[in-house]
C-alpha cells in the first residue's frame, strides 16, 4: 500500500458508529478530491453524523439541502461555477445507496445526462442506515432489515440489489467504477480519476456498516474485503462505456464466510431452507464471476 | 423615464425583465400556463442576448435543487413555474428559505388538480405560503414586469436574504397581449446592488451548509427567518418607492388604496382581478355608493397592519379570494379577519371565493359582491361568512 496522503477534508470528531465503514469511505475519498472542491451531501448517516450545528467534520465548503436532491443541487453549483468562470473548482456529489439508487435515481439521472461536471460517489451500506436499517434498492437478496426482516414466513429481503453501476453507465458518462473501502489505494485512484475528468462520474464505493449488517466494529475491511473475494462485490472502472480494469479473484471465496458474520443474514444458518438461500448467493456470486471473468488462474 | 412601451404578452415582459436582471443560473421546467417565461429566456440565451447558464432540468423538484445549489455558490438564479410543479418543489420550498437563498421565482397562478386544470386561481402559492417565501402579486403585466426586477433587491437585501415568488395570474396575465415600459438593462443594473453573499460556497473559506439544528438552536434559525420576513416589510417600500422614482411608476406601499377615502363598503383582493374591481368601484361611485377596493400586493410578508390602518371607518370590508382551505375559508379572509381581533378596527366582514380554476368574474359578479356587503351592513351583521359566487343554482342555498 502506498502511503496516504496526511491531510484529511473529512476530519475525526463526527458522530458515526465506531467501525463505520461509511465514515471510512467518506475519509478515503475525500483524501482524493483537492482543497479547490465543493461537496454535496445527501440527508443519511453520512450528513447527520458530520454536520451538528455547529460543528462540521468538512474542512472543504459542503452543503447538505435534502434526501433526494444532491445530484441536482450539485448540477446547480456547477452551472453557478460555470457561470463565474471558475471551472477549476471541483464538484463532488454525495449521498447514501437510498438517497441515490431509490429516491434520488430521477436527480441523479438528469444531473448525468446533463453532462454537468460532477463527481457523484454513492456511499453504498446496503440500507437505509440513519434511519434503522430499512431497506432500499440497494439492500442484497435475503437480508434481513426492519422493514424487510427475517420471519416464519420470510428470509428477509426478496430482491436482488439494484444494478446502480450498470443504470449509470445507460447515461452515457465518461467514467463508472466500483470501489470498497477495503481497497483503499484503488478507492482514491478512482475518485481521483471521476474528479479529474470532464463530465459527469459515478463510483459506487461498497460501506459495511456494523450497525446495520450486525457486526463486530473491527471487521469493517475485513467484510468489505470478503465481499469482494467471494465475487458479490466486484470492483471495476468502466470507461466510454468499455468495462476495464477488473480486480480478479484468486482462489475465489464461498459466500458463507462473507454472510456468516453478519447478524443481517443470520436467518440463513438457522432457518430450514437456508441453505437454498444461501445457494442463491452463491449464485449471484458465481454469475458476476463468469459476468465480470473473475476468476484468476 | 425613457423607456419605451411595448406590446407584448405577460410572459414576454417578465422574461425581458428577467433579462435585464442578468441572473448567472436559470433552471427550470415547462408548464403551462408559465412556460412562456422560460421558452423566452432560452432563446435569449441562444441568442447571446443573455449570458445565464440555463439547466434544463428534468422535473421543478431539480430545478429549485439547483438553485439551491446555484444560489448557495453566490450565483444569482431565477426560475419559474406553476401549479403542479409549485408543488412538486414544496420540500425544496422550505431548503431554500431556510438556507436563506435570495432565489427569484415567477409563479404564474394555476389551480391544483384533481380535477386537472390549467386555468387561473391562486391555490397554488397560497398552498406554499407558510414555506418562508416573500410573495408578491402582480395585477398587470407592467407590475408583473417590475416586480421581477425588484424581487433581487429585495430578496438580495442584506437584512432580508429570502426567496421570493412573483405571482401573476395565469392566462389573464402570461397570455395577455398588453404595453410595457421596459427599462433599459443599464438602468436595471444601475438599480439592482450587485449580489455579494456574506455566505457561500467557495473553496478559499470552506464553510458548512445545512447543519443538523437540534432542538437546541432550531427555533433560533426558525426565529431569524421569522425576524427577516419582517425587516422585509420595509425593504420592500423602500425598494418600490426607490423603483418608482427611478421608473416614472406609482407602485408603492404593500397594499394600494383605490377611492377608500369615505368608502363604507371595501373590497379587498390581489392579483389581476383587481381591475375589474376597480372598474365596478368606479361604477358604483357614479351610483352614489360609497364604495373603494384594497389591493394586496405583498401577501408575506403580511400586509394586515397596512389593512387595517386602509379599513379604518369602513362599515363593511369584502375580501374577494381565488382560493380556498378547504374546511376553512379563503386565505386572505383569515388572515386579515386574525389581525383585526387585536385592533380596534371592527368592520363587518364578509369572505367570496371567485375565480376558481379560471371562472370568469365579470363586473356583474363583483357587483353582486358589493350589493351582498350593502346587505350586510344594512342588517349591521353577517349572516354568511363565506360565499361561493356565481356557483350552479343546484348548490346556491341562498
Ligand atoms: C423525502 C424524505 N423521505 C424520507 C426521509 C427520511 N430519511 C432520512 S435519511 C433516510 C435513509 C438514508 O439512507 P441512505 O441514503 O442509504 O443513507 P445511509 O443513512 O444508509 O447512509 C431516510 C429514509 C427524508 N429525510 N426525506
Ligand atoms: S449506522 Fe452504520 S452507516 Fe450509520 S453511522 Fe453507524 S455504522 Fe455508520
Ligand atoms: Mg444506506
Amino acid at each position: 500500500m502506498t502511503r496516504l496522503e496526511k491531510k484529511e477534508r473529512f476530519t475525526s470528531g463526527h458522530r458515526a458508529c465506531g467501525g463505520c465503514g461509511l465514515a471510512l469511505g467518506a475519509r478515503l475519498a475525500m483524501k482524493a478530491v483537492d482543497d479547490n472542491s465543493i461537496a454535496t451531501c445527501a440527508t443519511g448517516c453520512l450528513e447527520v453524523t458530520s454536520s451538528p450545528y455547529p460543528q462540521s467534520s468538512w474542512k472543504i465548503p459542503w452543503l447538505h439541502s435534502l434526501f433526494e436532491n444532491s445530484a441536482a443541487v450539485a448540477g446547480g453549483v456547477e452551472a453557478a461555477l460555470r457561470a463565474k468562470g471558475k471551472q477549476d473548482i471541483n464538484v463532488v456529489a454525495q449521498g447514501g445507496d437510498g438517497g441515490t439508487v431509490d429516491i434520488g435515481m430521477r436527480s441523479l439521472s438528469g444531473m448525468l445526462e446533463r453532462g454537468h461536471d460532477v463527481a457523484y460517489i454513492c456511499y453504498d451500506n446496503e440500507a437505509y442506515m440513519n434511519t434503522g436499517i430499512q431497506r432500499s434498492g440497494s439492500t442484497p437478496m435475503n437480508a434481513s432489515t426492519t422493514t424487510s426482516p427475517a420471519g416464519e414466513e420470510s428470509f428477509g429481503n426478496e430482491n436482488r440489489k439494484k444494478n446502480a453501476l450498470k443504470i449509470a453507465a445507460a447515461h452515457n458518462i465518461p467514467y463508472v467504477a466500483s470501489a470498497s473501502v477495503a481497497y483503499p489505494d484503488d478507492l482514491i485512484e478512482k475518485v481521483k480519476k471521476a474528479n479529474e475528468i470532464n463530465g459527469p462520474t459515478y463510483v459506487q464505493i461498497h460501506t459495511p456498516c456494523p450497525t446495520g449488517w450486525g457486526h463486530e466494529g473491527d471487521i469493517t475491511v475485513k467484510l468489505a474485503r470478503l465481499a469482494v473475494e467471494t465475487g458479490l462485490w466486484v470492483l471495476y472502472e468502466r470507461e466510454e462505456g468499455e468495462i476495464k480494469d477488473v480486480k480478479k479473484i484468486k482462489d475465489r471465496k464461498p459466500v458463507e464466510e462473507y454472510l456468516k458474520p453478519q447478524k443481517r443474514f443470520k436467518h440463513l444458518f438457522k432457518k430450514e431452507g437456508g441453505e437454498e438461500r444461501i445457494q442463491e448467493i452463491q449464485e449471484i456470486a458465481d454469475s458476476n464471476a463468469e459476468k465480470f471473468h473473475l476468476d484468476e488462474e | 423615464m425613457s423607456n419605451q412601451e411595448e406590446v407584448m404578452e405577460g410572459s414576454h415582459a417578465v422574461a425581458h425583465a428577467i433579462k435585464g436582471a442578468d441572473p448567472e443560473v436559470i433552471a427550470a421546467y415547462p408548464i403551462t400556463p408559465q412556460t412562456h417565461i422560460v421558452e423566452k429566456l432560452s432563446q435569449f440565451v441562444a441568442d447571446g442576448e443573455l449570458d445565464s447558464e440555463y439547466v434544463k432540468v428534468e422535473s421543478e423538484f431539480s430545478a429549485m435543487s439547483s438553485c439551491v445549489g446555484s444560489s448557495a455558490t453566490g450565483a444569482r438564479t431565477y426560475t419559474a413555474t406553476s401549479s403542479q410543479g409549485l408543488l412538486l418543489m414544496n420540500e425544496v420550498l422550505y431548503n431554500a428559505s431556510g438556507l436563506r437563498l435570495p432565489i427569484v421565482m415567477g409563479v404564474a397562478n394555476r389551480a391544483l388538480g384533481a380535477p386537472i386544470n390549467i386555468w387561473n386561481d391562486h391555490s397554488d402559492s397560497i398552498g406554499v405560503r407558510d414555506a418562508g417565501w416573500i410573495q408578491l402579486y402582480a395585477e398587470t403585466n407592467q407590475e408583473a414586469l417590475d416586480m421581477s426586477i425588484q424581487a433581487y433587491e429585495i430578496a438580495e437585501n442584506q437584512d432580508v436574504m429570502l426567496p421570493t415568488m412573483v405571482c401573476m395570474d395565469g392566462y389573464i396575465l402570461t397570455h395577455t397581449y398588453e404595453p410595457v415600459s421596459i427599462p433599459e438593462r443599464e438602468e436595471i443594473q444601475d438599480f439592482l446592488s450587485p449580489y455579494e453573499p456574506e455566505h457561500k460556497l467557495d473553496p478559499e473559506n470552506p464553510e458548512t451548509f445545512g447543519t443538523v439544528g437540534f432542538p437546541r438552536d432550531y427555533t433560533e434559525f426558525r426565529y431569524q427567518q421569522f425576524d427577516a420576513m419582517d425587516n422585509a416589510t420595509d425593504v420592500i417600500k423602500q425598494v418600490f418607492d426607490e423603483y418608482s422614482d427611478k421608473f416614472g411608476r406609482e407602485q408603492r406601499g404593500l397594499i394600494e388604496e383605490y377611492r377608500t377615502e369615505d368608502a363604507d363598503i371595501v373590497l379587498i383582493s390581489l392579483g389581476s382581478i383587481m381591475g375589474v374591481v376597480k372598474e365596478t368601484v368606479d361604477s358604483l361611485r357614479e351610483e352614489g355608493k360609497k364604495i373603494g377596493a384594497i389591493k394586496v400586493r405583498a401577501f408575506r410578508p403580511s400586509p394586515a397592519q397596512e389593512l387595517i390602518e386602509a379599513i379604518k371607518g369602513s362599515d363593511v370590508i369584502a375580501v374577494l379570494d381565488k382560493n380556498v382551505s378547504i374546511g376553512k375559508k379563503g386565505a386572505l379572509f383569515t388572515e386579515l379577519k386574525d389581525e383585526l381581533y387585536s385592533s380596534d378596527v371592527n368592520p363587518l366582514a364578509k369572505n367570496f371565493i371567485v375565480g376558481l380554476g379560471g371562472r370568469d368574474v365579470p363586473e356583474d359578479s363583483v357587483k353582486k359582491i358589493a350589493k351582498k356587503a350593502e346587505k350586510a351592513k344594512e342588517h349591521g351583521r353577517v349572516k354568511k361568512e363565506i360565499e361561493f359566487i356565481d356557483l350552479k343554482e343546484v348548490y346556491d342555498n341562498d
